[in-house]
């Protein structure tokens, strides 16, 4: 997780320039370094936005167009805790709307925003995680949960909230 | 370093012996499904039980020590039956324990000394009650006949020897000593078609590319499985990544290309993990990198993965993103073929397609051609999901009827409700119904009613489930989908979703379903790409098949399958609630108030609909009004 700091532009920026070593300075290098500052920061932050098309010698705006045009990056700031709600088809068959909804109410998300304002958790759907045999389907972090019901994943945030209390 | 055919032939042999040496292998999946449901767990509370039991080994120890007996525990990929999961296999004899927790462990290892199985771990039929001992026996696993799958479950997909046991990289062996164009035709006889969606003949395109002249030519494996309901590319790279990797080699090998690339999608971490492994086991194996196998050919692989679009599975869309541009679809001609990525001729072939092309090499054209249908020869896998009783990854031979899937491999529609509908090539394929249960699964047949065979995502609905709502559903995917680049895909989409949206809030007119049709056909005719041509399918054949339940939303204004939010209200009938508050504590939107054990009420103007209430009431007390 974020673990550079970020009012520390430097280290941000070092972190790009490490990206741009491993992956070269071709265009065909963008996405991956995005990936790399996606995955470290778990969204693009502005300046490094910049600081890429610059080391790569690209318009700003290409890499603005490539940042916004593919679902993996996100330009706002995460939750702590990432709750991705599968609603593929087979998902939102066997009823994965009524799931999400419930963890919305559970962490108290309102008018359509998806992360809380303590920055704790972002809640958002996705088309298919590929574990659809165990439909509906939850992601937390990436640790997926399967065959979830309303009263499951609520129970499921409790016990993630009790762990966090005792830390 | 494996430097020839016969050093392969060797190595196969030996470490087959290792296999048969040990008393019993374990297999427990950790396929994503069962990982989260805990398989890794039981795995290593099953290695635990082994070492405590001083029975624990491993093939590389049968063999360095020439010894016998001892039982191994690996993880393998999908075994397909995630509805069952954790799933655990004992080879030889393939007995198959289902749900299995860690604190089985121990019986599992005791049975395999005194020779009974656990029976509470064995699968029981729900409906017949029957207990099956062996996985070949149920019949989730009896009607299948796998290819692409074959080594799914069955092997350590981290472990390239395991591979080479099971005949692996044999097929490419044999290719690489005959001439590339002997390679070329051996699949264009067997008339291997594509299993991405297309079945466009992978031969076809090969003697394409093999044909143009250039100094640099490309192989690309599309693994963007972008419909939402299908995981058989993924369980492919998940459980059996070397597979992929020879059938890539092979492609490279016939059309002359000395590169090539895995393009993954975003949500397949795990699978990415496996193919690095695996690259860079088969790099360091030699059979990967310069003078394979002594052949003088050399092949390099690259792992690619998506960012999350679901365009980018459309061929010159993902040549763009591979280029690190935004994914939008070039105009065809040039085919990729000709000029591809960086322009240079390019074989973009699915992974389920590359994962036939060993076995075709191996075994032969007519051993291919020996199952499936005359002009869909070969098997296919499906992604078996929704309200069907077994769940999971199944691949049978082309031309199975539909019911035959649905019934005898999936076991029928869970809970005893009635089918309505299956969903086939997610979100550019079609609602089948009733009436086409007995069609064969194959690329014309399903062609010829406007479905498709796509990646093989098969969906099936009850009768709860609405079709209008389901047809909103894919076009709400598929607009938010749309690269944006034609006006009639981007903006015809959208209208479509909205006239959807409006039918299924109780707001549609009769007059709006003519006014579908007619914007989803400019939509089919006024695309660049396949999303677009396609994207009208779920509403254009769920509008033909399903006509009366359209009307019943917009002419009667009810939902008959009792989904559609706009169109029913709840109350709680107050002499059957108790008051115990559970609906109120459920509702998200806290539209239900009362006091406890008095009856409780909804604000129907509050109230969303959801009908997490009526799912919530242990007293059947919440109740759907018209
Ligand atoms: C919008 C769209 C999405 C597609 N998604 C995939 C996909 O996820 N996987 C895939 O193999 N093919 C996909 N295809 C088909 C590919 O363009 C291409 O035909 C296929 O990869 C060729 O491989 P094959 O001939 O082996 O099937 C898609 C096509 C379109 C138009
Ligand atoms: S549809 Fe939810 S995991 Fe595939």
């Amino acid at each position: 997780m974020a673990s550079v700091d970020l009012q520390n532009e430097q280290s941000g920026i070092e972190f790009v320039e490490q990206s741009v070593q491993k992956w070269g300075r071709s265009p065909s290098a963008l996405i991956p370094i995005l990936q790399d500052i996606q995955q470290q920061y778990r969204y693009l932050p502005e300046q490094l936005l910049t600081h890429a098309a610059t080391a790569l010698e690209l318009p700003p705006a290409s890499v603005y167009g490539v940042a916004t045009f593919y679902a993996q990056f996100s330009l706002d700031p995460k939750g702590k805790y990432l709750i991705k709600v599968c609603d593929g088809t087979a998902c939102h068959v066997r009823k994965s709307m009524p799931v999400y909804e419930a963890i919305r109410k559970r962490v108290r998300l309102v008018d359509g925003k998806s992360t809380t304002e303590d920055m704790q958790y972002t809640v958002e759907t996705v088309s298919c995680l590929g574990a659809c045999g165990l439909a509906p389907v939850v992601t937390i972090n990436d640790k997926v949960y399967g065959q979830m019901t309303p009263d499951a994943i609520t129970a499921i945030i409790d016990m993630l909230e009790q762990q966090e209390g005792e830390v | 370093m494996i430097q020839s055919p016969a050093e392969l032939q060797n190595l196969r042999d030996r470490y087959a012996k290792g296999m048969a040496q040990q008393k019993a292998g374990i297999l427990v999946c950790a396929g994503t499904g069962c990982v989260a449901s805990g398989s890794l767990e039981v795995h290593a509370a099953l290695e635990h039980a082994l070492k405590e039991q001083g029975l624990h080994t491993s093939v590389q120890l049968l063999l360095e020590e020439e010894s016998t007996g001892g039982v191994t525990a690996v993880k393998s990929g999908c075994h397909g039956f995630c509805e069952m999961g954790p799933l655990v296999r004992i080879d030889p004899e393939g007995v198959l324990y289902t749900k299995v927790k860690p604190v089985d462990a121990a019986d599992i290892v005791a049975a395999l000394d005194n020779g009974e199985p656990v029976e509470r771990l064995l699968y029981r039929h729900p409906a017949t009650q029957q207990v099956f001992v062996k996985e070949s026996d149920i019949p989730f696993y009896k009607h299948q006949t796998r290819v692409a799958l074959a080594n799914c479950g069955h092997i350590d997909p981290n472990d390239i020897a395991a591979y080479i046991a099971k005949d692996g990289y044999q097929g490419a062996a044999n290719a690489l000593s005959r001439p590339p164009q002997d390679v070329v035709d051996n699949v264009l006889e067997a008339n291997l078609r594509g299993r991405g969606g297309g079945g466009f003949p992978a031969g076809r395109k090969w003697s394409i590319a093999a044909s143009v002249d250039a100094d640099q030519k490309y192989i690309i494996c599309n693994g963007d499985e972008g419909d939402p309901g299908a995981f058989m590319d993924r369980s492919v790279m998940e459980g059996d990544p070397h597979r992929i990797i020879e059938g890539m080699l092979i492609a490279g090998y016939a059309i002359g290309a000395s590169q090539g690339y895995i393009y993954v999608r975003a949500e397949y971490p795990l699978a990415v993990e496996r193919l690095r492994q695996a690259l860079s086991d088969a790099e360091a194996w030699g059979l990967l990198g310069d003078n394979i196998l002594g052949t003088g050919f050399s092949f390099a692989l690259h792992v690619k993965e998506g960012a999350g679009a679901f365009v980018c599975g459309e061929e010159s869309a993902l040549i763009a993103s591979i280029e690190g541009e935004r994914g939008m679809p070039r105009p065809k001609p040039p085919f990729p073929a000709v000029a591809g990525l960086w322009n240079k001729p390019t074989i973009i072939n699915n992974v389920e397609t590359l994962a036939n092309v060993p076995d075709i090499l191996r075994r032969g054209v007519d051993w291919f051609k020996n199952s499936g249908t005359p002009s869909s020869p070969g098997t296919k896998t499906f992604a078996l999901t929704g309200e069907v009783a077994n769940t999971g990854l199944i691949e049978v031979p082309m031309g199975l009827t539909v019911r035959d899937v649905v019934y005898t491999i999936g076991g029928g529609i869970r809970k005893q409700m009635a089918f309505k509908a299956v969903q086939i090539g997610g979100p550019s394929g079609g609602c089948l119904t009733e009436e086409h249960l007995d069609l064969p699964l194959d690329y014309d047949s399903l062609q010829q009613v406007g479905a498709m065979i796509g990646s093989g995502g098969l969906v099936v609905m009850n009768e709860e489930t609405c079709i209008v709502e389901v047809a909103r559903f894919f076009m709400e995917f598929t607009q938010n989908e749309s690269c944006g680049k034609c006006v009639l895909c981007r903006e015809g989409t959208r209208r479509m979703k909205e006239i959807l949206q409006r039918i299924v809030d109780g707001q549609g007119a009769e007059s709006d379903l003519g006014l579908l049709e007619e914007v989803g056909e400019s939509v089919q005719a006024g695309s660049l790409c396949g999303l677009g041509k396609t994207a009208p399918n779920p509403v254009l054949t769920t509008l033909q098949y399903f006509e009366e339940e359209y009307l019943a939303h917009v002419r009667d204004k009810r939902c008959p399958a009792g989904v559609c939010p706009g169109l029913k209200t709840f109350a709680i009938a107050a002499e059957d609630c108790v008051g115990c508050s559970k609906c109120a504590r459920v509702c998200p939107v806290d539209a239900i108030s009362g006091k406890v054990k008095e009856p409780f009420v909804i604000d129907r103007e509050a109230c969303i609909k959801c009908g997490a209430c009526v799912d919530a009431c242990k007293f059947g007390a919440v109740v759907e009004v018209a």
